[in-house]
């Protein structure tokens, strides 16, 4: 069926479609109309589910998190302070294995206040054994909690999802979605199956303390899970292929055939950068881009195959880990170490800055400089006011 | 010898990791009792994380949840709606030392309550952080040492009166509230019984002595929980629907004295002092007595 659909629509459309037993969530703009469309399904029966009205994002992840560990498939949905407030329980998801599924609408932090979309948000949660898709647009946004579910409950990974789309870019802007058949999400997404699920009367304990002779071994199978995730994610791809039509995969390649340098990015900036490898590429320019759109697990293996050969690479935060490189441009250099053409950092659209097509030309001038003169700079704040020092 | 008539099955079997004399070991065993096979645990960080011992070993009959120390209110309400949605019959039991339910996990407590999910929450109130070596928390009474509340030359002891859990409890209209302590095992094993028998969120505050955190001699644990009772510092009552019932009342009563001066946290104690808590216990306990006689008319929350 199709649908003209803000992002939030779809996200919500997302997890009605997986079927999630409990919906416990906080409100926070821009995630709020996401829960307010869910509670709408739940009050007219279209979703059978229980909505548990938490009195914060902490206890968001925590009543998901105790709810999953009975077997039930449990869905929230968050953005920046709430995701911030729930970084403990993120780390106890991941560590407990339960797969939840959440879509993070990606907003700036404060201080200062800022309700507009970067990407620091979930970016600063990279390390805490969540698997991370980025959506570039509404049908990516609804894809992805299909997806996430599908290969979060898969028993090689058995860790947390997490869908991201970009406040007011995506998530209050209507685009038309294709809302999948309930009977294909059905067959496509089994009912969840929690090896480790807790029962009364079956006395085990989970989470209890562990000395440092076991510890370790715990954390590597998570790393292992993590790894294994890739595999998984391959065959999620081909199934929803096959059953929806629609195609994805870890890094998206656009016009890279023939391309002397590229742009590297995540979220929706992809969409106004591909008009503008378009145009370039009328124009005689060979540039192309790579979309990632796995940021957890990382694609180190497709980064390094697209780009390895490039002339000079442009990589675009839309965050800022303080201290060194944005977050994709430090993976991205370390993904292509020993084989690494120049990696230059752009950081863009913090704070929901707009991201131009001529902020973008402008980068494409910049990196195609860096190819033939080299390096100039390692990092630079693009379309910053008064420049930098 | 007195004989009691508390089940003989055991759901706490031996082997724990509890210091000597724990309260908190014994109320488990006894709740256990009551609650049966069908009881799921949420613990959080607090001693009782440590006490069923460090992975593989397990001294509990009953499934466990370990969670993060201020979520326990949100955990029940979790496993409550979880199993509801899968089917499954169990008593959920979320079980938290006083730092994790009065202190940092009030919010997520107070939320679980009004909510009205069905649920078992126990505080059992050794009176300060006991795991991190015995730090004050709300629940710590007043006049008590403790090591961030050290008797020095300028500072000394906890100050301002220990947080009315079941008073806070009672003003979210729980269905039923209670303290209990080990000394009184039958009291504790009815009113966990009777919790289990009513839907929606109960709240049990188990005074449970600590005899490192107390500084007493680990085989007086059950005296000083008694004495706290025969003092009117920790009377035994349940709240059911707003009518207040007081489940057991003494004969004849104790100086708070006795029971102050059986433990080390109070040695510093001077004479105004003692006079003071045992004025404030004095009315307490009248009021008590009129919230019980009160509410015979109507609840009163
Ligand atoms: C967020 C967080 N802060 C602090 C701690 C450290 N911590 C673990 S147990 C504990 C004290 C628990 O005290 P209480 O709830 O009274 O239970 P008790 O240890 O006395 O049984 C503290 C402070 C923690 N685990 N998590």
């Amino acid at each position: 069926m199709k649908a003209v659909l803000t992002g939030n629509e779809s996200a919500a459309w997302g997890a009605r479609l997986s079927r999630p037993k409990i919906v416990a969530a906080y409100p926070i703009t821009p995630q709020t109309t996401i829960v307010e469309k869910i509670a709408d399904f739940i009050a007219n029966g279209e979703m059978d589910a229980t909505m548990i009205h938490v009195e914060s994002e902490h206890s968001a992840m925590a009543t998901c998190i105790s709810a999953e560990a009975t077997g039930v498939r449990t869905y929230t949905a968050t953005s920046s302070q709430g995701l911030a407030l729930m970084h403990e329980m993120l780390i106890w998801a991941a560590g407990a294995r339960l797969p939840i599924v959440m879509s993070v609408v990606n907003r700036a932090f404060a201080p200062p206040w800022s309700i507009w979309s970067d990407h620091m948000d979930t970016v600063a949660e990279r390390d805490t054994g969540w698997l991370q898709f980025y959506a570039e647009n509404n049908q990516e946004t609804l894809d992805s909690v299909i997806l996430a579910y599908r290969i979060a409950e898969d028993r090689d990974v058995l860790l947390p999802a997490m869908v991201t789309e970009e406040a007011f870019i995506l998530s209050h802007t209507v685009e038309p979605v294709e809302i999948p058949d309930q009977g294909a999400v059905d067959d496509y997404l089994p009912p969840l199956d929690l090896p480790h699920r807790l029962r009364p009367g079956e006395p085990v304990g989970y989470g209890s303390l562990m000395m440092p002779d076991q510890y370790m071994e715990i954390r590597y199978r998570m790393a292992r899970a993590m790894r294994r995730a890739r595999r998984v994610e391959e065959k999620a791809y081909e199934d929803f292929w096959d059953t929806f039509g629609r195609l994805y995969a870890p890094v998206e390649e656009y016009k890279m055939d023939g391309a002397d340098v590229a742009l590297v990015i995540m979220g929706s900036i992809a969409s106004t950068a591909k008009d503008v490898v378009d145009s370039l590429r009328e124009r005689g320019r060979k540039v192309g881009l790579l979309r990632i759109r796995t940021f957890r697990p990382f694609p180190a293996e497709e980064v390094r195959k697209a780009l390895s050969s490039m002339d000079a690479v442009a990589v675009l935060d839309r965050s800022y880990t303080f201290g060194h490189l944005g977050a994709l441009a430090t993976e991205v250099r370390s993904a292509l170490y020993g084989s690494s053409p120049p990696i230059k950092n752009y950081i863009v659209g913090l704070g929901g800055r707009d991201v131009r097509v001529r902020d973008l030309e402008w980068i494409v001038s910049d990196i195609e400089k860096v190819a033939k003169e080299g390096l100039d700079r390692e990092i630079t704040w693009v379309n910053l006011r008064g420049g930098e020092e | 010898m007195v004989k009691t008539s508390l089940p003989r099955e055991e759901y706490l079997i031996s082997g724990h990791f509890a210091c000597p004399g724990c309260g908190a070991a014994l109320s488990m065993r006894i709740a256990l009792k009551a609650l049966g096979k069908k009881a799921v645990l949420s613990i959080p960080a607090c001693c009782w994380a440590v006490i069923p011992g460090p992975f593989p070993y397990r001294n509990l009959e009953v499934p466990l949840l370990y969670t993060a120390f201020e979520v326990t209110g949100a955990s029940v309400s979790g496993l409550s709606e979880g199993f509801k949605a899968m089917g499954e019959d169990a008593i959920v039991v979320g079980w938290a030392g006083d730092g994790g339910t009065a202190d940092i996990g009030l919010q997520s407590l107070s939320a679980a309550v009004e909510r009205g999910h069905d649920f078992i929450y126990v505080m059992y109130d050794n009176e300060a952080y006991m795991n991190t070596g015995i730090q004050r928390s709300s629940a710590t009474p007043e006049y008590a040492w403790t090591t961030t509340t050290p008797v020095g030359k300028r500072e000394f002891w906890k100050k301002g009166w220990k947080k009315d859990m079941v008073g806070i409890m009672v003003a979210h209209r729980i269905p039923y509230a209670a303290t209990a302590t080990p000394a009184f095992p039958e009291d504790m094993y009815r009113k966990f019984k009777k919790a289990a028998s009513i839907k929606g969120p109960k709240f049990i505050h188990i005074l449970s002595p600590c005899p490192p955190g107390w500084r007493f001699p680990e085989e007086k644990t059950i005296e000083v929980a008694r004495k706290a009772v025969l003092s009117k510092v920790f009377p035994l009552y349940e709240v059911e629907n707003g009518r207040w019932r007081v489940t057991f009342k003494p004969a004849r009563f104790i100086p708070v004295e006795e029971y102050l001066r059986m433990q080390g946290r109070f040695r510093y104690l001077p004479e105004d002092a003692v006079r003071y808590v045992q004025e404030t216990v004095d009315r307490e306990w009248e009021r008590l007595l009129r919230k019980e006689e009160l509410s015979k008319e109507g609840p009163i929350w």
